[in-house]
């Protein structure tokens, strides 16, 4: 009990250290010295009067947010002894392996800047400025010569990475037996069993409806796409009951429970901004355009492996390639955001570190490269992509891109023990195809085509570019429902257990990756209904 | 069997050769080699004939029915693409004409109001007959662009756009150069028309609509909305500034492959759906609801107006192909109207959408004889108007005039036709069980 309590004091502790530097608690406090002038503030019961005014005026919801996104995306403290690396990543092989995976995409970058030759940095003459400009909006007619640039790592890459991870305490053994692990992972991390995964993806069970499902042509609207897009309303809608709709009261926690059952398009938007607490505040626009200014004077050499990974993927997408302008203009400014900075401390994941000319190895003259810390790889502006579909305007678009990255995307390409990590989702994956459709694994492998080679590129992407963009959608309302990326493993079995029967006949990798090659068609929810609640286990 | 009328005519469609078990064998005549071509031929139970041979079936291209349309006795049962003069709607010149004497007609008939709903056709001038007229309202408004089109031309060829008035004066002189020097060469007649210089930009691109409306009479009028349709973008991001760059403007994909830019693997086309989809989420559904209903009442009006002029053979039915601009107070213009809209195929989505939708015309014109005619759908097919409004509620509960009304049309909406066809045609072969 008493350890409850301090441990629940040393959280409040926490979250009021961090919000005491934000902007929110100077607003507050503005807003409580202009409250004094109201007369129904008295002095008597200052603090209860004041509370009072913060509850009416909305206030105190705000500070209920801002507490909740710090709740979800901040993990809790463990120990008070524990050292700071332990929040990034508590296990040390897992540290070293993501260590030493860094030291090698830093040396490919490095080695890339010398044959080519080109600084990783340097300022635009004052002409190259004006010109970048004008174009700021059309950054997609340039037509730069990108041939000598290759993207620094490609999500294979990654995956052999993750195949020779090894717990040095963990004796593997020789001999097979049945609680061997068939697949490429072999690291022993705790997964969720399929029991637990009901539990927790409760709201997706067969007798609660679900967008996505339950608005399907053949379903009377009545039965539960009204109800449901009622709840959601912007505007409150007198009822009898004591029901109240979800934008109107500006709940993020609220907002989260009701997104588990899908959003409708029309409020998905301002859905996802109430989720992830991101507001239209003018300081927000100005940090944007202090950032485009940052582009424009100083060119990076990440700048040019972003222009080739959005000429490679998103602009030979059927469906995004209208949005290539918009991707330049949200990942050109995230490369020089400082504030992602900041997710470092709970990503196992650090910043690389390069050095001014000539002061190699002097700290003083170190700076993070590039000036977020985060390098792309081919497909990162797959993650952009989608939101491009909802946000218009750059520095909302922008926001809410920074915000999924550091609560959930920067998961998928760093190692890690977490249960949203690369490293969990593909146990996970590997572990329900395992014991869940035995027969087809075990085919699978033996003519070489182990399902994890082929099912990675969805996971790390959070299939993004692989389904159509309404089925994205879904997908992602549940990613932010239930604030983790498990479902991406889920979904990746469940697709596996569809096509089951054709993969059973193929005699080799390639054909196995023909029969999964095209998932346009896929409809989600069906698909997690069916593998989640309906399959016999 | 064919029966000569005089020398130069030819008879098509004797009677269909049925064979024992009940099967039908349909003659059909193609000239276009591509996605049309494939889902003739698939077709169960029909029969493509060569040069000569009788057809049941022809899906003609417009110069053949120019020439031969007047000399050929069809029987009763035979069906051929196109209306003998749907030129009146197709053609840039005569539609601008019949639309306007319509809402003349509106104007005076209903009121003011009704005839409001046929302003979705910018400004036009027929030139050189309307050369005065134009150049007087040129005048009222100086400064904004104008487009000019060649009447009978398509795939965005002769088209150039302009702000003065001495920039078609050079043209003017070199057409009527080439008059002198050539006689026998007519004057081509152009349209010039207001162009629209709001149009709604979707990452910073122009774009337009293709919308398919199948025709099977005008007498009654009975109308057919397809649901699926697709966005053609312009490859370039829009401005004003360059009126030259015939990329920019047209959104024609014959003019976009020629474009520098174009990349056949990126397609320059998105399914009507999805952008359906992108528009509800910016705007919300009822403005977008707005939206289609308006573009419903450009496809019911712009057929009303050629109702009496078009020569309404029961033989004859139209697939016609829609072009819609969309502005950015979400406000569809027509374009124009294809009587002979592409089939050919530009990607792998392309090519199913396009059989799909022949599929479904085929099952319409119905050689085979399995609908009703009570149908409101069929396949990706709604009925749209029959001699009337149709409503999507059953029949019986007339709510045309109480407000209630809500169209038959599912433009951009979920097409799931092949269960539809399956309820359709399933429930025909069990009737006819019962009744034989």
């Amino acid at each position: 009990m008493l350890q409850e309590e301090e441990d629940l004091s040393l959280t409040i502790a926490q979250i009021v250290q961090k919000l005491k530097g934000s902007r929110l608690y100077a607003q507050l406090e503005r807003q409580a010295w202009v409250s004094l002038q109201k007369p129904e503030i008295k002095l008597e019961t200052l603090k209860e009067d004041i509370k009072e005014f913060f509850r009416i005026t909305g206030w105190e919801k705000k500070l209920h947010n801002a507490v909740y996104s710090e709740l979800t995306v901040f993990p809790l403290p463990r120990h008070p002894a524990a050292p700071p690396e332990h929040l990034k990543e508590p296990l040390v092989y897992m540290r070293k392996a993501q260590g030493s995976w860094e030291k090698r995409i830093l040396k490919s970058l490095n080695s890339m800047c010398t044959e080519l030759s080109i600084p990783l940095a340097r300022k635009r003459p004052v002409v190259e400025q004006k010109e970048l400009l004008n174009k700021w909006n059309e950054m997609g007619t340039d037509e730069p010569d990108l041939s000598l640039f290759r993207p620094v790592y490609a999500p294979k890459d990654f995956l052999e990475v993750l195949i020779n991870l090894r717990n040095p305490n963990y004796e593997n053994g020789e001999h097979l037996n049945f609680k061997t692990h068939l697949g490429l992972i072999q690291v022993p991390l705790k997964v969720k069993y399929i029991s637990e995964l009901k539990e927790f993806f409760v709201e997706l069970s067969l007798n609660t409806g679900q967008l996505g499902i339950d608005d399907a042509t053949q379903v009377p609207p009545e039965l539960f796409e009204n109800e449901h897009v009622r709840l959601g309303q912007k505007e409150p809608i007198h009822s009898m009951d004591s029901k109240t709709e979800v934008l109107a009261e500006q709940d993020s926690a609220a907002a989260q429970q009701y997104i588990r059952q899908g959003s409708p398009t029309a409020l998905r938007a301002e859905l996802w901004a109430l989720i992830l607490n991101v507001s239209n505040q003018p300081e927000d626009l100005l940090y944007y355009e202090q950032l485009k200014s940052n582009v424009i004077q100083h060119d990076l050499l990440v700048d040019s492996l972003i222009y080739k990974d959005v000429k490679l993927t998103a602009s030979n997408d059927d469906y995004y390639f209208v949005f290539e302008d918009y991707l330049y203009q949200v990942l050109l400014c995230f490369s020089r955001d400082t504030a992602v900075l900041g997710h470092f401390a709970y990503n196992s994941a650090s910043p690389p570190k390069s050095y001014i000319r000539g002061k190699l190895g002097m700290e003083d003259y170190a700076v993070f490269y590039p000036p977020n810390g985060v390098i792309p790889f081919h497909g990162f502006s797959m993650y952009v992509a989608p939101l491009c579909f909802l946000y218009h305007e750059p520095s909302k678009l922008y926001q809410i891109f920074r915000e999924m990255y550091v609560r959930f995307f920067f998961r998928l390409h760093s190692i890690s023990s977490h249960h949203s990590g690369i490293v969990s989702l593909c146990l996970l994956f590997e572990t329900l195809l395992q014991t869940h459709l035995p027969q087809l694994f075990y085919h699978l492998r033996e003519i070489g085509a182990q399902p994890l080679r082929i099912s990675f590129k969805w996971m790390v992407r959070a299939f993004s570019g692989y389904l159509a963009t309404d089925q994205l959608l879904l997908l992602w309302d549940r990613i932010l429902g239930y604030n983790s990326l498990e479902i991406l493993a889920v979904l990746a079995a469940a697709v596996f257990a569809f096509r089951a029967v054709n993969l059973m006949e193929v005699t080799s990798l390639a054909a196995a990756e023909a029969v999964l090659a095209d998932l346009s068609t896929l409809k989600v929810m069906p698909l997690l209904q069916i593998f989640l609640f309906a399959t016999v286990t | 069997m064919s029966k000569p009328k005089n020398q130069c005519s030819k008879t098509h469609g004797a009677p269909k050769v049925k064979e024992r078990d009940q099967k039908v064998c349909i003659r059909f005549k193609c000239t276009v080699l591509n996605t049309l071509m494939d889902v003739l031929r698939h077709r169960p139970g029909w029969v493509e004939v060569k040069d000569e041979g009788e057809w049941d079936f022809y899906w003609c291209d417009v110069s053949w029915l120019r020439e031969n349309f007047d000399h050929t006795y069809m029987d009763e049962h035979v069906r051929i693409s196109h209306f003998r003069n749907h030129y009146e709607l197709t053609r840039k010149n005569y539609m601008v004409k019949n639309l306007k004497r319509f809402r003349k007609q509106l104007e005076r008939e209903v009121g003011k109001l009704e005839a409001a709903k046929c302003d979705f056709f910018p400004k036009t001038f027929e030139l050189p007959s309307d050369y005065h007229l134009f150049v007087e309202e040129f005048r009222k408004t100086p400064g904004i662009t104008w487009i000019m089109k060649p009447v009978a031309r398509s795939q965005g060829k002769g088209i150039f756009l302009f702000r003065k008035l001495k920039d078609i004066m050079d043209w003017r002189k070199d057409v009527g150069r080439s008059d002198d020097q050539k006689d026998d060469i007519p004057v081509e007649n152009y349209v010039a028309q207001r162009y629209i210089e709001n149009p709604y930009l979707i990452g910073g691109r122009k774009f337009d609509l293709r919308v398919y409306v199948l025709v099977m009479s005008y007498i009654p009028l009975r109308a057919w909305l397809y649901r699926d349709g697709f966005v053609r973008f312009s490859n370039t991001r829009f401005t004003l500034s360059s009126i030259d760059d015939h990329y920019v403007h047209l959104t024609n994909v014959a003019v976009q492959k020629t474009s520098p830019d174009y990349d056949p693997e990126k397609g320059c086309k998105w399914m009507i759906q999805r952008f359906r989809q992108y528009l509800t989420s910016k705007h919300g559904p009822e403005m977008v609801e707005t939206l289609f209903r308006d573009m419903d009442n450009i496809f019911i009006k712009s057929l009303q107006s050629v109702q009496k002029v078009i020569i309404s053979d029961k033989h004859c039915f139209e697939l016609y192909g829609y072009d819609i601009l969309i502005d950015q107070d979400l406000k569809p213009w027509l374009l124009e109207v294809n009587a002979s809209p592409s089939l050919a195929a530009s990607s792998q989505e392309d090519y199913q959408l396009k059989t799909c939708l022949l599929e479904d015309t085929l099952h319409i014109v119905d050689m085979e004889a399995r609908l009703t005619g009570k149908e409101k759908r069929v396949g990706g097919f709604d009925l749209m108007w029959n001699d009337g409004p149709v409503s999507r509620e059953e029949e019986g509960i007339d709510t045309a005039g109480t407000g209630n009304f809500v169209a038959n049309t599912h433009l951009g909406c979920n097409n799931d036709r092949k269960k539809q066809l399956r309820q359709l045609f399933c429930s025909f072969h069990s009737q006819k069980k019962v009744t034989s």
